[in-house]
């Protein structure tokens, strides 16, 4: 069988072709397309906590804007991207958004600083944000479209369904990608995942199917 | 003394019974705020308990409870509720006797709300939701008397802490209340006094007439016992003799999954189509309901159980318990032969069935224990602070609170009695706005401090979830399990497992080998098979800690020349061991290398108990890390450690050098797999993790979290959070248990016999077939997966993506 993607495998990272654009998978569960110097995260899902308070009562630790922007802060040191997209579910929900602390907000704004930043709308998000960048309901990258909830027949990137796949009994969050869609696992520290093989997250795939699971190293492997 | 009330008298006079001295004392001390009777099973220990409720509410002058009683078990307030019915019945005595446990209805439970019964039976749970109601003065208004059943086995555990706790509150809110626990034999009566009575008031302590030692033996079968596993299916065609041999018998196992096995296997062989029914804690309600009423009808002849069966339900007329699996602690087994033979004066009747060779030494080990009264235990340590958040939280749910009025409350318990004011206001803090250091929850606390001081819930609203997650028994998660297109829940299997089923798995539950069709809404559906033999031996099930003194008893019998105690197998077996290898001693550690199916093992014979041998794996796996020796993972028993890895051992002496261990562990610490467990169980119970959500969970688990991920944030932006100190703190004590790693390398000195062999050892054999393999996330792991997934591009036929 030909392989419908070319790969080269540098350090920790993934690079592979997807419709014809050159894309590199980093462990971290982010996506950098080094000819048009875009980096890609996904399901953010900042604010989470704050949201879960206000609406449980169960205040967990308040610290997932901070240890998911660290992360994002690491990726955007090693690719220097010119161009940041946040596709969809960047916020837990638009109160949380607003209710951003001031620490965050700076900080936020430092890693946006001389970038084009877009924050895609997702079903957490579907409003604007009082946060810089650009507010939009999807983004055209060369040959590929992104946007939060798959939509498109093919050449398109989406996040939402934060998928996970499992290898030798352990689960980890991962990129899925059939050739004409591609997946994209959660980035947020407070994030769960779906199973690649759930009914929901399957469906939306032709075969063959591969799974680039994250870690310390993004590694690919099939999917049955 | 108190004579019996003519009503009283003449009642036992028609049963032709006379009142048993331990019941006359009983009812002597009824006016003392706290008593305990220590009774074997069968002592009449219950009717001694209610003896003067049953009294006092004759007249029938009594308005609303006056009798509360909390057992550990939702069947046995069932069981008592049936056996007051007759004394209650037969005298025509104007007592409304009611239970109320998580299986009542809910509008039954609203209307013993507001009118309650006289008496009510019930569990620490559901009477720690009870006072979470605003209404909670009035219900326990004129409370006379709580009687604690089987208080011995609360008091191991969070549930007894939880449940004194609430007597604390109830205590309040009805000052006149007696305290009486109901106890089987224990080592240590008045540390368990201690924890039922007022701190700091005295515990009067009733002790019974122990009754006639038990006739307990070992099962002799034809079929010598395997190597290793813990089916113990040898024995069966021996059992079934056994059960055909006697009116009703017990077989206790010590997991649910051997349980599942061995019914399996004795239905498989019950060629006389004996009626013999299975019954543990993950069955539907409605099959263990259904086996209980055949059990009480005398349908049986016996019954495989576990734990759920563990204490003093009356199921009639057993003469025989059997126990399958070495039963790792003396003072559990003694109470489940107590099971066997409700006559008070005829010994119970007992044979213990190991189920492989290293078993037959325990059994040995535990039946001289038997002799010689030896009951094992460790002490309790204070009250645990999780149980302590939910408590305060319980106690916000009924209501506006006075900090200190609560404080003052609290340390009336005695295993809280030490609560300094900064702890306690620790976990308030907790409570109240998660206690974070570097970012607080301004707008959203939990609890609010109100003008006039006093504490309450900033969202009335929350209530609902806080009791919906009353309660402090660490279940892992679990699915149930149904046929497809049926929706009668066959039982439960642990989440874990499920994540381990494809379709096409056969497994078992409830006796029946099923099918593995898919997971449909958090539920497990599966379709009947045939089949024999399952594929997949079954879900996992707790696990018993074999006591320290059964191991210094196994120790001290390795030491022995020969062992005519032993049947000859066995000793065969230790010969063999000590031929080829050595046997453990004592002050030495011995350490085996061997290769086994393509790994490099070694196997480190500590006798520390399963924690610490666990803490052990773990110390060792992360020093191989270091050393570049690729270790993949690791198996602990009570005696012994199994590591397997990619490459050799050849020296084991900078594994297991003491000087800097401490340090290691420290390290490691913050990252483990046993620590994220503790953490897990501790955040649940105080309320920062929700178990149990308004709707059902939903199929899709992208909104739903591991606690795994707020354990790693913590150690990263909060390490000394109260949630972390509790875990490290519980850790050290309970799954860790360093402290017996540390007193292991200090006793040893570094005394370590490293013997290589070219193959397994007969001591190591059973190792090999020991459940809860815990897999070593490091570079091996890393390795195995990316070669692991490079293997299965291959065989999809693409070496590039």
């Amino acid at each position: 069988m030909k392989a419908f993607l070319s790969q080269e495998q540098s350090m920790n990272t993934y690079h592979f072709l997807f419709c014809d654009t050159q894309c590199a998978a980093l462990p971290s569960g982010a996506l950098y397309l080094p000819d048009h110097a875009v980096l890609c995260v996904s399901d953010l899902h900042l604010g989470k906590s704050d949201r879960i308070a206000r609406r449980n009562g169960v205040m967990l630790p308040p610290y997932e804007v901070q240890a998911t922007l660290q992360k994002l802060e690491a990726d955007i040191d090693i690719t220097s991207p010119e161009q940041i997209i946040c596709l969809g579910d960047s916020f837990d929900d638009l109160d949380a958004a607003n209710s951003l602390n001031e620490e965050m907000r700076i900080w936020l704004a430092r890693l946006q600083a001389g970038k084009t930043w877009i924050w895609v709308e997702g079903n957490h998000d579907p409003g604007p944000i009082n946060m810089g960048g650009t507010h939009k309901a999807e983004v055209e990258i060369g040959t590929l479209t992104f946007r939060h909830i798959a939509a498109a027949d093919t050449a398109e990137v989406s996040g939402h369904y934060h998928p996970k796949h499992r290898v030798t009994g352990r689960s980890r969050p991962a990129f899925l990608c059939d050739g004409k869609r591609l997946i994209m696992p959660a980035y947020g520290a407070y994030t769960g995942g779906l199973a690649s093989h759930a009914n929901d997250l399957r469906k939306l795939f032709g075969s063959p199917l591969f799974a680039i699971m994250t870690g310390t190293k993004a590694i690919a492997a099939p999917v049955a | 003394m108190t004579t019996l009330p003519p009503k009283f008298e003449t009642w036992f006079a028609s049963r032709g019974w006379a009142i048993h001295p331990h019941q006359q004392q009983m009812l002597d001390q009824s006016g003392t705020p706290a008593l305990m009777l220590i009774a074997p099973t069968g002592g009449g220990k219950t009717l001694a308990g209610f003896l003067p409720s049953l009294i006092e509410l004759a007249d029938g002058q009594h308005e609303g409870l006056h009798t509360l009683y909390v057992s550990p078990l939702k069947a046995l307030a069932a069981d008592i509720k049936r056996n007051l019915r007759t004394p209650v019945e037969e005298m025509d005595l104007p007592i409304r006797i009611e239970d109320r446990t998580g299986d009542t209805s809910y509008t039954q439970k609203r209307r013993q709300r507001a009118d309650p019964p006289h008496i009510l039976l019930t569990t620490p749970e559901s009477l720690a939701l009870l006072t979470s109601y605003e209404d909670a003065p009035r219900i326990f208004k004129g409370l006379q008397r709580i009687i604690v059943d089987e208080i011995h086995a609360l008091a191991e555990s969070k549930r007894g802490d939880q449940l004194m706790l609430a007597l604390s509150r109830i205590q309040s809110l009805a000052p006149n209340l007696r305290r009486v626990g109901l106890s089987a034999t224990v080592e240590d009566p008045d540390a368990i006094a201690a924890q039922l009575a007022r701190h700091p008031d005295p515990c009067t302590i009733i002790n019974a007439d122990p009754g006639p030692d038990p006739d307990i033996s070992m099962l002799i079968t034809q079929e010598k016992p395997p190597w290793s596993g813990g089916g113990a299916k040898y024995a069966i065609p021996a059992v079934l003799e056994e059960v055909k041999k006697h009116k009703t018998t017990l077989i206790f196992h010590n997991t649910r999954a051997q349980a599942e096995i061995f019914f399996h296997n004795l239905w498989l062989a019950n060629t006389d189509d004996l009626p013999i029914g299975i019954h543990h804690g993950s069955l539907a309600r409605e099959q263990r309901e259904k086996v209980e009423a055949a059990m009480v009808a005398g349908d049986l002849r016996a019954i495989v159980c576990t734990g759920s069966l563990d204490l003093g339900i009356d199921w009639g007329d057993v003469d025989l318990v059997i126990q399958v699996g070495a039963p790792k602690n003396v003072k559990r087994l003694v109470q489940r032969i107590g099971r066997a033979n409700h006559h008070y004066n005829a010994p119970s009747k007992a044979l213990l069935v190991p189920a492989n060779r290293f078993e037959v030494v325990e059994c040995v080990a535990a039946l001289e224990a038997v002799k010689d009264h030896d009951l094992d235990g460790d002490p309790k340590g204070d009250g645990p602070r999780d149980v302590l958040c939910q408590h305060i939280l319980i106690t916000a749910c009924a209501g506006p609170f006075d900090a200190t009025v609560l404080y003052h409350e609290i340390k009336s318990v005695g295993a809280y009695s030490r609560l300094s004011r900064a702890a306690f206001d620790d976990c308030l803090d907790f409570c109240a706005t998660g206690g974070y250091a570097l970012r607080a929850y301004d707008k959203w606390k939990r609890l609010l401090q109100a003008a006039d001081g006093m504490w309450q819930l900033r969202d009335p609203r929350a209530a609902q979830r806080i009791r919906m997650n009353i309660g402090t028994i660490q279940d892992t998660d679990t699915l149930k399990v149904r046929l497809k297109g049926n929706f009668k829940p066959l039982g439960e299997v642990e989440e874990a497992f499920a994540a381990t089923l494809t379709p096409g798995d056969t497994f078992l539950i409830g006796g029946q080998v099923v099918r593995y069709e898919n997971l449909k809404e958090m539920t497990v559906q599966v379709s009947r098979r045939a089949d024999k033999t399952p594929k997949i031996a079954t879900f996992m099930g707790t696990k018993f800690a074999n006591s320290t003194q059964l191991s210094q008893r196994i120790l001290r019998m390795f030491h022995e020349p020969d062992w005519p105690e032993l049947p000859s197998h066995t000793a065969e077996w230790l010969e063999l061991q000590r031929k080829f290898s050595k046997l453990p001693e004592a002050d030495r550690i011995l350490v085996e290398s061997f290769p086994h199916a393509g790994r490099h093992h070694i196997c480190l014979y500590g006798f520390a108990g399963r924690n610490a041998m666990q803490t052990l794996g773990m110390l060792l796996t992360q020093r191989m890390e270091d050393l570049n020796l690729h270790p993949m993972g690791f198996v602990a028993t009570d005696y012994a450690t199994l590591v397997w890895g990619l490459d050799p051992v050849t020296d084991p002496a900078p594994l297991l050098r003491p000087d800097n261990i401490r340090a290691d562990f420290e390290t490691w610490l913050s990252g483990n797999a046993v620590m994220k467990k503790t953490f897990r169980g501790a955040a649940t119970i105080a309320g920062l993790i929700e178990r149990n959500l308004p709707q059902a969970r939903k199929s899709g688990r992208q909104a739903t979290f591991s606690s795994d991920i707020l354990y790693d944030t913590l150690a990263k932006y909060d390490p000394d959070h109260l949630m972390m100190r509790i875990t490290r703190e519980e850790a050290m004590r309970g799954l860790v248990d360093f402290g017996r790693i540390e007193e292991m390398l200090g006793r040893t000195a570094g005394q370590i016999d490293h013997i290589r062999l070219d193959r397994v050892t007969p001591l190591s054999l059973p190792m090999f077939l020991e459940q809860g393999r815990i897999a070593v996330a490091g570079a091996g792991q890393d390795r195995m997966l990316e070669e692991e997934a490079a293997r299965l591009m291959q065989a999809a036929g693409v070496t590039t993506l």
